[in-house]
């Protein structure tokens, strides 16, 4: 109770004197303060200076591309003191499911590296204004420009820090001790299956397939069987005969074993899963994943075991992967767009790409550079071998395959797949159940956007 | 003056060290007495309580009305003012079903999925958990060699973060996690624990008491050491067998603490998230899909959100949550008027 308190008496100033100095002690006292005050501001105005320079890049890695970034950042921060670039390694989830809530939120880092390209695209910066020379961009990236852009513009939102194709790996090495020759390029799924489980019977190895729990990994054979998610009226038509006859032998070989369980199985949801460990750990036989894993298997699986890539499996109507990457793109709610567009020009130059590209084993997206070639700095041939396989299957990439990366609502025609395929394998839903709530859930997520 | 009785003279410490509380006291007490003239004694009251309903309401009111607001709303749209009002139709979808027990039924079938696997998941940790911290409690109330170890081994798993407990299990009931590969010592073929529906939710289960049977246990141990002694030596000298003497004293004496314990348990386990989305990700399937991780997904993690749907599932959430309470609060209530011991 307040009317209970102690009174407390109040404790004189210490060295406090008479009339007169007491106005020069006031004065000193104030001097001080005000020398703080102003200290404060410079110090308040130089810290302020310091993030008008500041550029974040929010970046996650398969492999060593967040150190090589790094290596090309610190030239770049020498040649430009005044440009701070702080570079945020995340992991792959992080980009995925968080960076989307900051977007929405009009907040975010300066760029990213991302894979979700399309979707995202009202977010990004139009650097078309801002960058030193726009006809190199578009001459140079322009082939994927549309994948990053809202549909109609012309804007440069950034450029692909690689291209990517999925395709397969088998392990030659199980292969060899198990007798069975490797299917040739025309072979089609049921071929692989077939030899795999040989291998993996022969071999004892506990998973004969995997294929990463992913709807773009499952789109590439679906459309290899004649699948085309895309409507005529450009919105997402229902799941078709050729995605239905891929993924009824998908589950099948979930359910007898033929195809990891671990990474299909596993999980609920639309949750990313990749079978790459399994593959390195020589417990596969075949795993179907994309030229990004190449460096990969050429620093972890090392001499262990014999590996090659293949291109695709056939379908019925092609043997099409799927084409992708991820790209760096500017956000445009930086407050440093000038500072940005800088970074971006410099990690866009011709010989900054082929640095990044030569040391990571990534497939560059540079339409100069590609025409000159590149000399990949690794003294493994198996990844040479193997990345020359996946250049040369870009030339067998279907139009539908080629359309997808582009489209609107690819990312969540690809939920819907996950999501119900691996219930299916589960046996929760039998694959005329899945079907529906494919197709239900595409529906939804269209009525849902508004759109 | 002296410090100590002893006769010394000199300057009382506790004096010096109370000058600077005093003197910011002195500060306060002037307009404090001046508030209190205008406010009078119960407005002092609001006054000091200011701070804690302000925090209390914006943190967790206003996010409950704003969630509220949220599922009255659709679109992915991040911001309430980019969002279209559409009513209960959020709330609609969910209670679109044909049949309540068939999930596939339903428009929102993972959400029914996630509520029947969250009621079982509550039956079973909850009957489970009461029963093995009620018996550890019991053990190491007796006069144990090396109790004070025993206590802190039970008590250690919780101190953990649920995603290093989740990982921990993961790395031990993996295909080729620790569990199978004793198993494979002993001759056994490795089993995939977690492919199976029956196994990842025995684990989902078990793990969760594992992690937080300790904190359970310490309650009720301070309940069972605040049952007075005499009450059982009256019990012995009259010869009451062990098991009267548990249901007649220890389990009436120990139902204030068991209470709180059921009630947070249950508080716990209908709220189940992090170490399942660990260890199993919601799987196989969705059989271990809880409804946490529904709105989780919903609002944050599928492409092309639903922030509306997710705050719908979430408010039915927090009824259940606010019926459990009522319902321990009823308990609690009935249990004080039938002489239960406070």
């Amino acid at each position: 109770m307040i009317g209970a308190a102690p009174a407390f008496v109040p404790v004189p100033r210490l060295g406090a004197g008479g009339e007169g100095s007491s106005k020069v002690e006031e004065e000193k006292k104030m001097n001080k303060i005000n020398t703080m005050l102003a200290a404060f501001a410079v110090g308040l105005l130089s810290s302020t200076a310091a993030f008008a320079g500041e550029v974040r890049i929010m970046w996650y890695s398969d492999g060593v591309e967040g150190e090589v970034l790094q290596d090309l950042l610190g030239r770049f921060m020498k040649d430009n003191p005044g440009i701070n670039v702080i570079l945020d390694n995340v992991s792959y989830s992080v980009v995925r499911e968080q960076l989307p809530v900051q977007l929405e939120a009009g907040a975010g880092p300066d760029i990213a590296r991302v894979t979700n390209l399309k979707a995202l695209s009202p977010h990004w910066l139009d650097l078309r204004p801002l960058v030193a020379d726009a006809a190199y961009w578009d001459e140079n990236f322009g082939g994927q420009a549309d994948w990053m852009r809202p549909d109609g513009s012309n804007q440069i939102s950034g450029f692909m820090t690689q291209i990517t194709l999925a395709g397969g790996f088998a392990n030659k090495t199980l292969f060899e001790q198990a007798g069975v020759a490797i299917p040739s390029k025309e072979a089609t799924w049921d071929d692989w299956a077939k030899a795999a489980k040989q291998v993996a019977e022969s071999q004892q190895v506990p998973f004969a397939m995997a294929l990463d729990r992913s709807g773009h990994r499952l789109t590439g054979p679906n459309v290899s069987y004649g699948a085309n998610y895309i409507g005529a009226d450009g919105k997402p038509a229902p799941l078709d005969d050729g995605a239905k006859a891929f993924i009824g032998k998908f589950v099948g070989w979930v359910a007898d074993g033929t195809m990891s369980k671990d990474v299909w199985v596993s999980a609920a949801g639309s949750t990313y899963r990749a079978g790459a460990d399994d593959f390195i750990n020589g417990q596969l036989a075949y795993y179907y994943s994309g030229s990004w894993q190449v460096p990969n298997f050429s620093t972890k699986i090392g001499s262990n075991f014999d590996w090659v890539a293949t291109a695709s499996p056939c379908g019925t109507v092609n043997c099409t992967g799927m084409p992708g990457g991820a790209g760096l793109v500017a956000i445009k709610y930086t407050k440093n767009p000038q500072e940005v567009a800088k970074v971006m020009d410099y990690l866009a130059r011709e010989d900054v790409v082929k640095e990044f590209s030569e040391r990571t084993l990534f497939l560059p997206a540079h339409k100069g550079l590609v025409a000159k070639g590149l000399e990949f700095k690794t003294d493994d041939a198996q990844a040479k071998a193997a990345l020359n396989t996946f250049v040369a299957a870009t030339a067998g990439l279907s139009d539908v395959a080629q359309k997808l990366p582009g489209w609107f609502w690819s990312d969540a025609y690809y939920g819907a797949l996950v999501t119900r395929v691996s219930q299916a394998a589960a046996g929760e839903l039998t694959l005329e159940e899945a079907f529906s709530r494919i197709d239900a859930d595409v529906a939804a997520k269209v009525k849902d956007s508004g759109l | 003056m002296t410090i100590d009785g002893s006769g010394k003279t000199g300057p009382r410490v506790g004096e010096i060290a109370m000058a600077p509380v005093r003197f910011a006291m002195g500060l306060v007490d002037a307009p404090l007495r001046k508030l209190q003239k205008v406010a009078g004694l119960g407005g002092m009251a609001t006054f000091f309580l200011l701070p804690n309903m302000l925090i209390f309401g914006i943190f967790v009111l206003l996010p409950f009305f704003i969630n509220f607001a949220y599922s009255m709303t659709g679109g992915s749209a991040l911001f309430l003012s980019d969002r279209s009002f559409v009513g209960v139709d959020q709330y609609a979808r969910l209670f679109d079903c044909s049949n309540y027990l068939d999930p596939n039924s339903c428009a929102e079938d993972t959400f029914w999925t996630a509520v029947g696997n969250t009621g079982w998941f509550v039956v079973l940790q909850v009957t489970l958990m009461i029963a093995f911290s009620l018996v550890t409690a019991l053990i190491l109330n007796r006069d144990l060699k090396a109790r004070s170890f025993w206590r802190a081994m039970f008590f250690f798993p919780v101190l953990l973060s649920p995603v290093v407990v989740g990982l921990i299990w993961k790395w031990i009931l993996q295909r080729q996690g620790l569990l199978n590969f004793g198993l494979y010592g002993f001759g056994f073929d490795p089993y995939a624990w977690l492919n199976d529906r029956t196994w990842s939710f025995a684990a989902a289960v078990a793990v969760s008491i594992w992690a937080h049977m300790g904190f359970y246990t310490l309650i009720l141990l301070a309940g069972l050491q605040a049952i007075p002694k005499d009450l059982y030596e009256a019990a012995e000298m009259d010869g009451t067998r062990s098991m009267r003497v548990f249901m007649r004293i220890t389990l009436p004496l120990l139902m204030p603490n068991l209470l709180v314990v059921i009630v947070l348990v249950l508080i716990r386990a209908v709220q189940i998230f992090d170490e399942v989305y660990v260890l199993t990700g919601g799987g196989p399937g969705t059989s271990t899909l809880f409804l946490t991780q529904y709105i989780y997904e919903t609002g944050f993690a599928t492409q092309l959100r639903n922030p509306g749907l997710a705050a719908a599932a979430s408010i039915l959430m927090g009824v259940v949550l606010v019926v459990l309470t009522l319902v321990q609060l009823g308990l609690g209530r009935s249990s004080d008027k039938n002489g239960g011991r406070k």
